[in-house]
């Protein structure tokens, strides 16, 4: 007889326990050391002890969340409901179109760990990798709209439309509150800005711009086009640009990248601002996202960009390196000041957006761009032969086709026959080709609307729309043209970086845990991939399905109503949530509810959500332990309380600490009439033990992108639905090209079936946001189940926990809740260290890079401090590795502190060491090169290498430079 | 050197260099040092007239964002162009060359601090 041994978990476990064992990262074996190091005899007595009685969830009756199942399960499950999506091809253009992912793309870049699992670059000495293709991407914008400065994306093309009209209101000279809007702009940036230009008092002035005679425009702050238009026409904007500069107004253009290798580019006729979407530049439709949008603008306006901006500075040692620029224009430090309330970016899409431009080159966009208008004009010469009349005669890839009282019948023929074309009304329907148009394409739709496609046609575009100057001259887009050197140079770039496929990163406040393969899998597949967004409802059952499924998850697991998925990010799930309490105090007739509580301890960013939503802010104090202080609360509530509109509050706090007082805080609030903001952010501390619904929560955003598994991928994608009870349900985001108006409703109290409506000011682009990274939270609900959820965040807490007690003697731990405990995430002290030695937060941040850690989140809540959330995801040998690296660098730091280096010449000050560093010159430092590169044994054989040292922030802000650098900088 | 006894000094931590009518204004080595590298500062146009207490000006640094307070009322006469392209003249210089504008004052000037004043408000 022979023994088959068994690894823990694999034997006796069905195949659902085995994703959840594969989740979390710690044995139960593990979790019992853990346990005996703080001192807790079970994790749910950890977890009774940290959380407060006062909000431990209620029991529900019956749970809509299914019973878990195992991965390959799951994936017979999302196969089931993608057969459910019908791929037709697309022509309803309306900013999203068909496109080809170059395979090289898809397996380097977003299926490849190391760009998808990275985080936003905030450590930039282990970032340069996608820094650099972030550059790439800031040139390319740059470059194609003949503009100076974009920023490193934007999160789709309509915010990016909302941000251009705000930023128009900042800089421009003019004292109008007025912004005019071309009637030809996107139906859904119309009912963006509508409903964002209400909220902050700005009064709207649609006219059709083409057809509009300069001395017919109103005195305004700016204008906004759209080049070409919604329905493709295409006009020259100068006059209007020149107009609007006269009384010191800004201009702002939406333009179609691709069409800009062909058209004049808006900075060359005088367009202060350019916006748009790259998403046809390789990123597939997904049903509406996640895509990156842009924004580029002149020079002068640099520092009225909102979000994130890449640029140029110097290492340590003068060799150039990357990094963010600009910092303080965005909201974790101007708070309500911010230019924007918009935090991150759309990375991932734009590193593929980049690399499809590093990959085709100016030409062969060129070509592809040339291809796609040629399509267009065979199409129109062959409407215009027979008679049909094509109602734009300036046209790039859409045409306008005038067919009276027949275009129901042939939009239904053309679905019939697998296209899908815009109805635009009775009489009218446009057509869009794009990058994937055939040429059978053009003669199946020629049959259905009754004339011959010809295949030799003359392009309609006068010389003086025509682009002239040159675009992408940089060695980079001239370069990677074999599949062999693009390989090459998305590896080279993946090297430089520290993902997850690397090491733990233990950043506090962003819950890097597992991106699971499995949850990954369908985001690619064509039933989820190449989908229009605005297809007909019969098209996408699947994806509604799916959407509703998650939907009702996450309203039970957060004890809430309803739940809107159209957020892509939690900023903008913070301003979807304070739209709806404004909605439903105006539709009470309370127009003067518009004061919004915010602690002190809040981030940042729910501050400038805030001043988007309309209200003002008024800050509550905190006491030495960090939590609200309820005196002041009270003292706040009571002067304001007929203005009182909300109360935004983050749980577990910001400083990663239980409150006590939440109920009472939340009841305070409501019996002044006002409505409690419950900021999830940190609810992977919370599933499966508390309910934001059931401890005064009247409406949250959650962040797919930490507590449900959707990778960061560097900066972006995210998903922030915002979910509320029934009462705020009809102010959550609408959608006037929604495919349902409708949504189930997931409430416990609720009858099933019940529906609620959401008719609120739209905030994304697109209806449902960014559903093709939806699978992802999908997949990990379905495989891990109500009981799953509690046991990952039983686990966060116990990691947490354990790091706080393991490291309590060598850093002390800033806060900690009434039980002496903290919830998922611990702040470690570093000033007292500082005050001893002059070891400073980031000589230990840029330290651990020599360990081959990434950094824990530095100075935030608290400047000074690391705060470390280790997530459940991690096993705990690498827990252990990182408390290891940090006694060590707390070792090196009494050194300092003993007088045996100097602050500066020691190798905390000298971190992070690249291998030149050691290897190249005389070496002169006080400490030695092996205490410089090899602190511990076991790093000689696993070493990561950064490739430059300490990188100098103010050069860089001084010394502003956005774009690709010569290639001679690095020689 | 400049000699600090004779420069008065806001609780905003800036300093005015009072000669006639005419106000030299900046902000302290203490705020300097509090704001770390100083990366862009923003003035008020020359001519604009500035009333006391209210935000005039910017100073950032890589990390924070400093707001710079019209110390009395007037109307700015010059501002320093040398800081404006070298921003890190306030933190090398705070009361000589990284000074930031000069006002010619109108009204009564309001109470300041003295540098022991001063100093004592930043030992707190």
């Amino acid at each position: 007889m022979s023994v088959v041994e068994s690894g823990p978990g694999l034997v006796t476990g069905s195949a659902a326990e085995g994703f959840v064992d594969r989740h979390i990262g710690t044995t139960p074996e593990d979790q019992k050391t853990m346990l005996d190091a703080i001192g807790q005899p079970s994790v749910e007595a950890l977890m009774r002890a940290a959380v407060p009685d006062s909000i431990h969830a209620q029991a529900l009756g019956s749970s809509i969340l299914p019973s878990p199942i195992g991965e390959q399960e799951a994936l017979v499950e999302l196969r089931s409901l993608a057969s459910r999506n019908t791929v037709n091809r697309s022509f309803l253009g309306l900013g999203y179109y068909g496109t080809v992912t170059p395979a090289v793309i898809q397996r380097n870049v977003l299926e490849n760990p190391s760009w998808y699992t990275a985080y936003t670059p905030y450590q930039p000495e282990i970032s340069q990798g996608r820094l650099e293709a972030l550059i790439n991407f800031q040139t390319m914008v740059a470059e194609l709209t003949g503009l100076t400065t974009a920023n490193a994306s934007m999160l789709d093309e309509s915010t990016a439309v909302v941000e251009g009209m705000l930023l128009a209101r900042r800089a421009s000279k003019s004292a109008s509150n007025r912004f005019v809007v071309d009637t030809d702009a996107l139906p859904q940036t119309r009912a963006l800005l509508k409903g964002r230009a209400a909220a902050v008092g700005i009064e709207l002035v649609e006219l059709p711009l083409a057809t509009t005679g300069v001395d017919a425009l109103p005195e305004a702050f700016g204008v906004f086009v759209q080049y070409p238009g919604a329905t493709g026409n295409v006009f020259d904007p100068a006059a209007i640009v020149d107009r609007i500069h006269l009384g010191g107004g800004i201009a702002v253009v939406a333009a179609d990248l691709l069409a800009l290798t062909l058209l004049r580019a808006p900075g060359e006729f005088g367009a202060d601002v350019a916006v748009g979407t790259s998403q046809r530049f390789g990123v597939p439709m997904g049903f509406g996202g996640p895509h990156a949008g842009y924004m580029a603008v002149r020079t002068g306006l640099e520092r009225q960009l909102p979000g994130r901006l890449v640029g140029v500075s110097q290492d340590a040692v003068g060799n150039p390196a990357y990094r963010l620029s600009l910092q303080t224009r965005e909201q974790h430090i101007r708070r309500e000041k911010a230019t924007s309330n918009i935090c991150t970016a759309q990375v991932l899409l734009a590193v593929m957006a980049s690399m499809y431009a590093v990959y085709h080159g100016p030409w062969g966009l060129k070509h592809i761009a040339t291809r796609t208008h040629r399509m267009a004009t065979d199409l129109a010469a062959g409407a215009q032969a027979a008679g049909v009349e094509v109602e734009n005669d300036v046209f790039f890839d859409t045409l306008l086709l005038s067919v009276p009282g027949r275009a129901h019948e042939l939009v239904a023929r053309a679905h019939d026959a697998g296209y899908l074309l815009t109805l635009v009304d009775e009489g009218r329907i446009s057509l869009s080709t794009d990058e994937t148009t055939t040429r059978d394409d053009l003669d199946r739709l020629g049959e259905i609307l009754g004339f011959a496609v010809p295949s030799e046609s003359r392009s309609s575009l006068p010389d003086d729309l025509l682009r002239t100057s040159d675009y992408l001259t940089h060695p980079v887009f001239r370069t990677h043209r074999s599949e062999t050197s693009m390989m090459r140079y998305l590896k080279h770039l993946a090297d430089k970086d520290y993902a997850l496929d690397r090491g733990m990163i233990p950043l506090g406040s962003c819950t890097m845990k597992l991106n699971a393969a499995t949850e990954m899998a369908a985001v690619t597949w064509p039933e989820f991939a190449n989908i229009h967004p605005f297809a007909p409802a019969s098209d996408v059952e699947g994806y509604l399905e799916l959407i509703g499924q998650l939907e009702g998850w996450l309203s039970e697991v957060t004890g809430y109503d309803t739940v809107s998925l159209q957020p892509n990010a939690g900023s903008q799930g913070e301003l979807a949530g304070l739209l709806a309490i404004r909605g439903f105090h105006l539709a009470n007739g309370d127009d003067a509810r518009t004061v919004c509580l915010i602690p002190q301890s809040a981030h940042g960013t729910n501050a400038a959500s805030a001043v988007l939503a309309g209200l003002r802010v008024v800050v509550v104090a905190c006491d030495d332990a960090g939590d609200v202080d309820l005196d002041d609360l009270r003292a706040k509530v009571a002067e304001h309380a007929l203005e009182l509109a909300a109360l935004m509050v983050t749980y577990p706090s910001t400083h990663g600490v239980y409150e006590h007082d939440i109920r009472a805080i939340t009841e305070a609030v409501h019996e002044a009439g006002g409505q409690v903001y419950v900021d999830g952010a940190n609810l992977n501390a919370l599933l499966g033990f508390a309910r934001f619904g059931e401890f005064g929560g009247d409406v949250s955003h959650l962040n797919l992108h930490k507590t449900f598994c959707i990778p960061h991928g560097g900066g972006g994608p995210g998903v922030g639905p915002v979910a509320a009870k029934a009462h705020l349900a009809p102010f959550l985001p609408g959608h006037p090209l929604a495919q349902q108006a409708d949504r189930r409703t997931g409430a416990p109290a609720a009858a099933a079936g019940d529906r609620l409506a959401h008719a609120g000011v739209p905030v994304s682009a697109a209806p449902y946001g960014s559903p093709s990274i939806l699978p992802i939270s999908w997949a990990y609900v379905r495989m891990m189940g109500t009981q799953g959820l509690t046991d990952a965040t039983g686990a966060a807490v116990l990691a947490a926990n354990y790091v706080a007690s393991r490291l309590r003697d060598h850093y002390p731990v800033l806060y900690s809740g009434e039980s002496g405990l903290v919830a998922h995430e611990c702040i470690l002290d570093l000033r007292p260290l500082r005050d001893a030695t002059g070891v400073t937060v980031d000589d230990v941040a840029k330290r651990l890079i020599d360990y081959g850690f990434h950094a824990p989140t530095m100075s935030f809540p608290v400047a000074g401090t690391l705060m470390v959330e280790p997530t459940e995801s991690e096993d705990l040998a690498e827990i252990d590795r990182f408390v290891e690296a940090m006694i060590a660098i707390k070792a090196e730091a009494d050194r300092v502190g003993a007088g045996e280096w100097s602050a500066d010449d020691s190798p905390l000050r000298g971190a992070p060491h690249t291998a030149e560093a050691v290897i190249a010159g005389e070496w002169s430092a006080a400490y030695t090169r092996e205490e410089a590169v090899y602190p511990l044994k076991a790093l000689v054989r696993s070493k990561y290498w950064p490739p430059v040292r300490r990188i100098d922030q103010a050069w860089g802000d001084r010394n502003l430079f956005c774009a690709c650098p010569p290639v001679e900088a690095f020689a | 050197m400049t000699d600090l006894t004779t420069l008065k000094y806001t609780a905003e931590h800036e300093w005015l260099l009072i000669e006639g009518d005419t106000a030299t204004v900046g902000i302290t080595d203490y705020a300097a040092d509090k704001l770390g590298d100083v990366v862009y500062v923003d003035l008020p146009a020359v001519g604009s007239e500035i009333e006391a207490g209210k935000v005039v000006g910017e100073i950032e640094s890589t990390k924070s964002v400093g707001e710079l307070f019209a110390p009395v009322l007037g109307t700015v006469l010059e501002i320093n162009d040398a800081v404006v392209d070298s921003p890190d003249l306030v933190n090398s210089s705070p009361f000589g060359n990284g000074w930031l504008v000069k006002i010619t004052m109108s009204g009564d000037l309001p109470a300041l601090l003295s540098r022991d004043e001063y100093v004592a408000l930043t030992a707190e």
